[in-house]
């Protein structure tokens, strides 16, 4: 295709500069003093301070909100991605009846409203004395979590050659040996996509983390944020502090991952 | 797949081996997605509120439900989810469309492109909530001083009083995070089209335009529809975003339905009311899921086993 017209890239700086301009506006007021944040807003910096983040840390203790999603989405995921590419390696390699059926009701799973099982989860977990707890947030985040994995890692477990372990078997390898010596290495870029986009969504998870926490505690980053309140006005500064916080694992890893991210998503959606 | 034949014995072997593998996922699954919802139908049919524990839980049959469709909060919100579900989704699908065919076209800047649609989609929602909430928010936003400077406005809107006001923000908000994900989707459509199609077009004489019409959209239809699933089906589920941005508010002109459920269980503790209202949202997505698969299931099972 020869045709150099001009409108691909007018499109594409346009296309990067609305993505970008919300996160450099509230990157730029989280470094604004409070005073000035509605005053005359100015599209360049200026009289820029660490106030905000540092209020964040001593008045909000908000390490712990962090260390809270840290913990329960990274224990989500090694859940996930342990069980999950056991399932998928029998549903993407294995021959057997209901295959099909399972897959099918497995991906239908992962295609609940979360919202339709907030009431007897919220029952459950108060039975169990689990509300506010952090097996209270993982158990729930596995309704959502575990589908995903499933679903992509059978995507990922299906592009490899077939003779892969049949090679192995043939050496004598039986086929729990051939799937961890053969398939799980070779299959370990798909599996780490897997793990990433399982922690992404866990860390974003909103709903759940909303309906079975009390209390700072045990608050996910997205809930905290959600509900700061300052004493007389929305503290605005450390909202977007917190935002920008918040944002930042997610974004290094989707910077880092990029390329892999992307054939995760389309694997599992477009070839699926 | 498959070619080489095998014994019966072997195959029982691997079915075995298969549902062993299979099972510890799926009791997960089971246990914590299928158990609870089969609960919630259970407990809709309930009298149920927490705040109210002397009056126990009984049988009520679908008292909930008459309840429900008698409710103009209910229909309100159903109206509300609709309402954003197709503005919101339409607006993705058109912008997502363009986008992906200038991405296709586009031979430098891939990766910078790339790291710009896939962080709005990346970050959580109730972030990008508060990104928006916060270029809309008061009298002096950076939207209104944006406005007003360009003479586009006389004077600024408070956004988020306004009943219709608010909803702009609403849907600028998602189409901003979710358009990527389309034009990712409809991207990946595109690169499986075959180039000599359009080789062939042009040999025949077909304009841009015909081009469009005649090759790309139908070869595209099977992404486009996966997309507008994907979409629709989480627009219908819409909270997070609408929790953060507007609180359901001014009242509940922007209420979606999963907040007026998650009202009615959580704030008023109505859990049985509450059930009926989680079994229609459910209902609704599956048949919308139904449809879909229906239509789709024509389109992509149609080369496949």
């Amino acid at each position: 295709m020869k045709l150099r017209s001009p409108w691909p890239a007018v499109v594409l700086a346009l296309l990067v500069g609305a993505s970008a301009f919300p996160f450099y506006w509230a990157i730029l007021a989280s470094f604004t003093p409070e005073a000035r944040l509605f005053r005359d807003p100015s599209l360049l910096p200026s009289g820029l301070v660490l106030d905000h983040y540092r209020a964040l840390f001593t008045e909000r203790s908000f390490w712990l909100p962090i260390r809270n999603s840290l913990i329960v989405a990274g224990t989500t995921t090694i859940f996930c991605v342990t069980l999950g590419a056991l399932c998928a390696y029998a549903l993407a390699r294995l021959e057997f009846k209901g295959k099909t059926l399972l897959l099918g009701s497995i991906l239908a799973v992962g295609m609940f409203p979360q919202i339709s099982v907030v009431s007897p989860l919220y029952l459950m977990l108060r039975e169990l004395r689990l509300i506010n707890t952090y097996p209270g947030l993982v158990l729930p985040y596995l309704t959502f979590a575990m589908p995903l994995t499933v679903w992509l890692l059978v995507g990922f477990f299906r592009q490899l050659p077939g003779e892969l372990e049949e090679a192995a078997m043939v050496d004598g390898a039986g086929r729990l040996r051939a799937f961890w010596e053969v398939i799980v290495p070779v299959a370990l870029p798909g599996i780490a996509t897997t793990a990433i986009l399982t922690f992404v969504y866990s860390w974003n998870e909103f709903l759940f983390a909303l309906s079975f926490t009390l209390g700072p505690e045990r608050q996910t980053v997205p809930v905290a944020i959600a509900l700061f309140r300052g004493q007389y006005q929305v503290p605005w500064g450390q909202i977007l502090a917190a935002a920008v916080i918040a944002t930042l694992p997610v974004t290094l890893l989707v910077l880092a991952f990029q390329r892999r991210i992307v054939q995760g998503l389309t694997v599992g959606a477009v070839k699926g | 797949m498959r070619g080489a034949e095998r014994q019966p014995g072997i195959e029982q072997q691997e079915a075995r081996i298969a549902w062993t593998l299979v099972l510890p996922a799926l009791l997960t699954i089971l246990l914590v997605a299928l158990f609870p919802l089969l609960w919630t139908a259970w407990e809709s049919l309930h009298l149920h509120d927490l705040r109210m524990p002397w009056l126990g839980r009984p049988f009520i049959g679908l008292q909930n439900y008459g309840e429900a469709l008698s409710d103009p909060r209910f229909w309100g919100s159903l109206g509300h989810t609709a309402f954003f579900a197709v503005t919101s989704v339409g607006l993705e699908l058109i912008i997502g469309l363009a986008l992906a065919l200038a991405l296709n076209r586009a031979f430098r800047g891939r990766g910078l492109v790339r790291a710009a649609v896939l962080i709005p989609w990346a970050i959580p929602t109730v972030v990008s909530a508060l990104l928006w909430r916060f270029m809309f928010e008061g009298q002096s936003g950076i939207v209104n001083a944006l406005l007003v400077d360009l003479g586009v406005l006389r004077e600024p809107i408070v956004w988020l009083i306004d009943p219709v006001a608010a909803w702009v923000p609403v849907v600028l908000a998602d189409v901003w995070k979710h358009t990527p994900f389309v034009a990712l989707l409809l991207l990946a459509g595109l690169q499986n089209i075959d180039t000599s199609l359009y080789e062939a077009a042009r040999i025949d004489g077909a304009s841009a335009w015909r081009q469009f019409r005649h090759v790309t959209l139908p070869l595209l239809r099977p992404a486009i529809l996966v997309a507008l699933i994907f979409r629709t089906m989480d627009a219908f589920r819409v909270f997070d975003l609408i929790y953060a941005l507007t609180g359901g508010g001014p009242g509940t002109s922007t209420e979606p339905i999963a907040l007026y459920t998650f009202n009615a269980l959580l704030q008023n503790l109505q859990f049985g009311y509450g059930s009926a209202l989680s079994v229609i949202v459910f209902l609704i997505t599956f048949c919308l899921a139904l449809v879909y698969i229906k239509i789709l299931g024509a389109d992509l099972t149609g080369g496949r086993r």
